[in-house]
């Protein structure tokens, strides 16, 4: 009896049992009842009661020690990007914070659920300059979704609810809470851990309006030829098979933004590419042809759009999204859908019609042909002069048969990679689209890594961003954990020398990058390597790397002077979208 | 293509088919009363270098719920998106904008002069009758008007309180009363609702867009 009585008492969560607790230990029991297993961080000063803490809750969250806070942030981004849970990061104060800013405004703009947590000095030291204090509410207001300072450790409890609450619903985004070193010492009285699932002043999901789903629908079955154009809101809604079964049914041909890539496979036949200004020739020339144009999660970016004034104008445009502000931002719809695209999907499929759209669908694969024959079968399968990154991205996908996790940087490589790449599933590309984040690529990889550990991940990077966060190959020596990297070495500042090129005359300035001996760098982190730069030895080298236990690098030198077409040039529609 | 005339040709492109003039807005924020809003609400409009005229923040007629009363000269599009982007902040309740003519606004003023021209000219103490300004402090040395009135009201007590010898003067920021809203009492119980009313998430489209889009 007395076994079985202690045996109960086990049960019992361990958040009803502690009574007195200090804040840290009941920020870290918020971060358990969250069901977070993952930290990112770096500790400093003002943070060290919470990582004091930390040191008995080995066993339940596991913190991974990066090299820089920047590098730390784009690892919790990458984390929750391949894992669809809110990625957890922690930094001291002062600097430690201020490294997260790049990683914030990456966050906010793509979207990411974020609980970022920094240690902030004594509370009665507030606004006094001490000794790494900086007002980091203040600074990181505009790049966060919400952020809170908390000075007593009483509020640790029902705040930590509502960042996870407020990080993961609606459209998700990154929450900072800055905590004074008194409240992570303070010990209260903590009665347990209670999830927020509402906050009055706060709508996460706007009420689904039937009138709208009838117009649409309408708008829809009335359509020659209705064109959908979708963005990673379908992720983020985890609406993949709802996205799919729409437009399925209606035979609606879908083009991607490349945050929205993967939603559905690569290969699947209503697939018809990438929009903007990299995107591919058929849907940017056609976003002016089609008669109705349907927008699910996107937000009608300007890399995207090209010049507005002669975007799309001859379609009826229906937008669904989550977030009414994005509504008529940029581009005027005719019907508006707001809400959860997992929910108004479904309800739209119900009432669109079979269709066929033959003719319309065969359009796009003219334009794919063309697109092919102009620039695809050179990028892809060149025969002579040096490897183009391309082929190395056809030769990946190959190996991988679409099921790796392609995180890429930013610039040429990022913007071929998005093109080429091939995605068997959802959240396969993490890449930083909308800040353009370049240093991106190692640190979320290792994140994403640790959010689908039964995956591949290849980190894909160009000798430039590579170097601004290389400092992470310490984070992979410590942590043990599996990356492949890829690094496109061009020696220059690509998709800069590219624009030089095209727009300034050829007048290349500061963009002949040097760089170290990837390789030999690499080794000095323990991590293997090779570099190439013969086309004989790319297959071999790629799955060399693959099939390698453990991290490895692959530098593969490729041609210096390449350029990224189509391309719409900044101040150009859509339609006027160049081949060479 | 030059690239600064196709950019400055996409922003026009902006408000199409809508009221395009800039003219007077009033928006009207129910908030939380959170520190750090304030900051969170003002950095929407300095974003997009847009001047705050007048910015008005105080307890609303609910215990805890916060009203801020914001003037700035924008076209309605702008304005839309502002609101827009100010309702989409997890602490805001709501956002509403109006015209001058949707409303019924007041500012208010202090006027500081010496007495002894007050005392002394019967012309100053006739302009004041006029302006319908009242005292708030006589002292020996100064007197305090204080006025309420349009911006043109309080303005022209100024000027013709110039020429005796005016010491100071302030305004305050403009409140507003909405002359269709039926106050947020009934509002607020909808937003504490796990599921809300249809009334919370309300769509200004809704009732316009027949004129826009018809089938």
């Amino acid at each position: 009896m007395e076994i079985a009585q202690e045996e109960l008492l086990t049960i019992v969560p361990e958040t009803k049992k502690i009574k007195e607790v200090s804040g840290s230990v009941a920020l870290l029991e918020g971060l358990v009842a969250e069901g977070v297993d993952t930290i990112f961080g770096y500790p400093g000063g003002a943070i060290m009661p919470i990582y004091d803490a930390l040191y008995d809750y080995k066993e339940k969250l596991n913190h991974i020690l990066v090299r820089h806070e920047q590098g730390g942030i784009h690892a919790g981004q990458g984390y929750a990007r391949s894992s669809g849970k809110v990625g957890v990061v922690f930094a001291t104060s002062g600097p430690g914070a201020t490294n997260l800013i790049t990683g914030l405004a990456d966050a906010q703009i793509d979207s990411t659920p974020l609980v970022c947590i920094t240690g902030q000095v004594f509370a009665h030291l507030l606004g006094t300059d001490a000794f790494q204090e900086t007002d980091v509410i203040n600074i990181t207001t505009p790049v966060t979704k919400w952020n809170y300072q908390v000075t007593d450790a009483n509020e640790i409890p029902e705040v930590m609810a509502k960042a996870f609450h407020i990080a993961k619903s609606g459209r998700p985004g990154p929450v900072l809470i800055d905590i004074t070193k008194n409240a992570q010492i303070q010990k209260f009285n903590f009665e347990g851990y209670v999830k927020s699932n509402h906050i009055r002043s706060y709508r996460p999901k706007p009420i689904v309006r039937n009138e709208y789903i009838e117009q649409a629908a309408e708008l829809i079955n009335q359509a020659k030829k209705p064109f959908v154009i979708w963005g990673q809101g379908v992720i983020l809604g985890k609406a993949e098979k709802e996205f799919q079964a729409f437009i399925e049914k209606g035979n609606l041909p879908a083009a991607w933004t490349i945050l929205g890539v993967g939603a559905i496979p690569t290969d699947h036949e209503l697939n018809v590419g990438m929009l903007g200004m990299h995107g591919n020739y058929g849907p940017n020339v056609l976003t002016n042809e089609c008669d109705v144009l349907i927008a699910i999660g996107m937000r009608f970016d300007d890399r995207v759009t090209g010049r507005l004034d002669k975007y799309a104008k001859q379609a009826k445009i229906i937008h669904l999204d989550i977030d009414p502000a994005e509504i008529d931002k940029n581009v005027q719809t005719t019907v508006p859908v707001w809400g959860d695209c997992k929910e108004t999907l479904p309800l739209l499929t119900k009432l669109i019609e079979e269709k066929k759209h033959t003719e319309w669908l065969q359009k796009f694969k003219e334009y794919q042909q063309k697109e092919v024959k102009a620039v695809i079968d050179a990028e892809l399968n060149p025969t002579a002069g040096e490897m183009t990154m391309g082929e190395v991205i056809n030769q990946l996908n190959i190996l991988t048969q679409g099921e790796a996790i392609i995180v890429t940087d930013v610039g040429q490589h990022q913007m071929v990679a998005c093109r080429y790449a091939k995605f068997n599933k959802t959240r396969s590309n993490v890449t930083s689209g909308g800040l353009g984040t370049m240093g991106f690529a190692l640190p979320a990889a290792i994140g994403a890594k640790f959010g689908a550990q039964d995956r591949t991940v290849v980190a894909i990077a160009g000798d430039g961003g590579f170097q601004m966060t290389i400092q992470e190959l310490g984070t992979i020596m410590q942590c043990g954990i599996d990356v492949k990297i890829l690094v496109l070495n061009n020696r220059f500042l690509g998709m800069v020398r590219q624009w030089q090129e095209l727009f300034n005359e050829r007048r290349y300035s500061f963009v002949d990058i040097q760089s170290p001996d990837f390789v030999k760098v690499a080794s000095a982190y323990g991590i293997d390597g090779k570099c190439i730069s013969e086309r004989e030895e790319l297959q071999n080298a790629l799955k060399e790397m693959l099939e390698h236990k453990g991290s490895y690098l692959l530098e593969v030198m490729v041609t210096k002077e390449n350029n990224v077409f189509p391309m719409v040039p900044q101040g150009c529609s859509v339609s006027e979208i160049r081949l060479k | 293509m030059d690239i600064k005339k196709a950019q400055a040709a996409s922003s026009l492109s902006f408000g199409e088919g809508r009221a395009e003039a800039k003219q007077e807005y009033n928006i009207t924020v129910y908030t939380e009363n959170q520190i750090g809003l304030l900051n969170r609400i003002a950095i929407i409009f300095t974003r997009r270098k847009i001047n705050i005229e007048s910015l008005n923040t105080s307890p609303s007629e609910i215990d805890s719920i916060h009203r801020f009363d914001i003037v700035l000269t924008e076209t309605e599009d702008v304005v839309r998106k502002l609101a827009r982007q100010i309702e989409k902040q997890v602490e805001v309740l709501k956002v509403y904008y109006h015209t001058n003519d949707e409303i019924i606004w007041q500012e208010m003023a202090l006027y500081k002069v010496p007495t002894d021209t007050i005392a002394e000219k019967v012309l100053v103490e006739r302009l004041l009758r006029e302006h319908g300004a009242r005292a708030v402090v006589i002292r020996k040395d100064y007197t305090v008007f204080e006025t309420t009135g349009h911006r043109t009201e309080t303005d022209n007590l100024l000027y013709a309180l110039q020429p005796f010898g005016l010491i100071e003067f302030v305004r305050s920021a403009r409140i507003a009363i909405i002359k269709s809203s039926e106050g947020f009492n009934r509002k607020l119980r909808e937003f504490e609702q796990l599921e809300p009313g249809q009334e919370v998430s309300e769509n200004e489209f809704l009732s316009k867009r027949d004129k826009v889009f018809t089938m």
